[in-house]
C-alpha cells in the first residue's frame, strides 16, 4: 500500500498528460484519411479501448492463476478490482466501433467473427463481476471468479486474433503491430501511440486505486466481523 | 480551432462524448468509493482504539 501511495500520483500526472496531449493531437491536428473522412478520428479511441479491454482480460487471468496456484489474496483482489474496468473498455470499444462502422461498412453492428467474439468478451466481464457479487465467501468467489476468467480467455484471445482463425470478416487487420514492416501512416501513428500509453497507464492507475480500496473493503468486512463477534 | 469534421461531424463527435463521460464518470466513481472506503476504515479504527 505504501509504495502504490508514492507512485500514484505520478501516475495520475502522466496518465492525464498522455491522455490531453494523445487525444487533442489526434483530434485537432491531424488531417482527415482520404477515403474515411473525418471517421478516422475515432481510431484514438478506438484501438487504446480496444487493446485495453483485452489486455485488462488477460491481466486479470494472469491474477488468477496466481490466486490458484499461489492463494495470493492481493491477487484475487487485483482481479477484481481490474473486471469492471475492462468492462468500460469493451463498451467504448464496442461504442464507437459501431460509430464507426455505419459510415465505413453502412452498418453498425454485423456478425463479423471479431465483433461477435468482443460481444462474447462483453458477456464475461458482466458475468466475472456478477458472480463476484452473488457469492458471499470471498474465497470462494476468488475461486469460481478464476475459473470463469480462465474460460473467458478464450474469448479474450479470439477478438484479437479472430480474422487469422475464420473468414476475415468487415473488420480489418491490426491498424499497428509488432511484426509488421508498415503500419499507419505517422500523421495517425504518434499521436495513436500516445493515446494507446495514456490507456496502458489509465488502466494500471485505476487497477491500483481500486486495488487499494477492495483492500481496505476487506478490512472494513472483518472490523465488522470482530464486532459482531465481541 | 475547431476542425471541420465534414458530413461525419455528428458520428466522430458522438463517439468522443459518449468515450469521455463513460471514462471520466468511472474515474469519478472509483475516487469516491476509495474515498468512501478510506473514511469508513479510519472511523472504524478510530472506535476500536477509543474502546482499547
Amino acid at each position: 500500500m505504501s509504495t502504490s501511495q508514492v507512485i500514484l500520483p505520478w501516475l495520475i500526472c502522466i496518465t492525464a498528460a498522455c491522455l490531453v496531449v494523445g487525444l487533442v493531437w489526434g483530434f485537432f491536428f491531424t488531417q482527415d484519411d482520404f477515403r474515411q473522412g473525418s471517421t478516422v478520428k475515432i481510431i484514438y479511441l478506438h484501438v487504446p479501448s480496444a487493446l485495453m479491454a483485452i489486455n485488462a482480460w488477460l491481466m486479470m487471468l494472469v491474477a488468477s492463476l496466481i490466486w490458484l496456484i499461489r492463494r495470493h489474496h492481493v491477487s484475487a483482489l487485483a482481479a477484481k478490482a481490474a473486471a469492471p474496468i475492462g468492462l468500460v473498455m469493451t463498451l467504448i470499444a464496442l461504442f464507437t466501433g459501431a460509430i464507426w462502422g455505419k459510415p465505413i461498412w453502412n452498418t453498425y453492428w454485423a456478425p463479423d467473427p471479431r465483433l461477435m467474439s468482443f460481444m462474447f468478451l462483453l458477456f464475461c466481464y458482466v458475468g466475472y463481476i456478477a458472480l463476484w457479487e452473488a457469492v458471499d465467501d470471498v474465497d470462494a468467489a476468488a475461486d469460481m471468479t478464476s475459473i470463469l476468467c480462465l474460460v473467458g480467455s478464450v474469448f479474450a484471445l479470439l477478438s484479437r486474433y479472430a480474422f487469422i482463425f475464420w473468414d476475415r470478416g468487415l473488420h480489418q487487420e491490426a491498424s499497428l503491430s509488432l511484426d509488421k514492416e508498415t503500419n499507419i501512416a505517422n500523421e495517425f501513428y504518434y499521436p495513436l501511440l500516445i493515446c494507446m500509453a495514456g490507456f496502458v497507464l489509465l488502466f494500471i492507475t485505476l487497477v491500483l486505486v481500486r486495488t487499494r480500496t477492495e483492500i481496505r473493503s476487506r478490512r472494513i468486512r472483518a472490523l465488522m466481523a470482530r464486532e459482531r463477534m465481541a | 480551432m475547431m476542425p471541420d469534421l465534414g458530413k461525419y461531424a455528428a458520428d466522430v463527435l458522438l463517439a468522443y462524448a459518449v468515450s469521455i463521460i463513460l471514462i471520466l464518470g468511472f474515474v469519478v466513481f472509483c475516487w469516491l468509493q476509495s474515498r468512501m472506503a478510506v473514511k469508513r476504515l479510519k472511523d472504524m479504527e478510530d472506535r476500536r482504539e477509543h474502546r482499547g
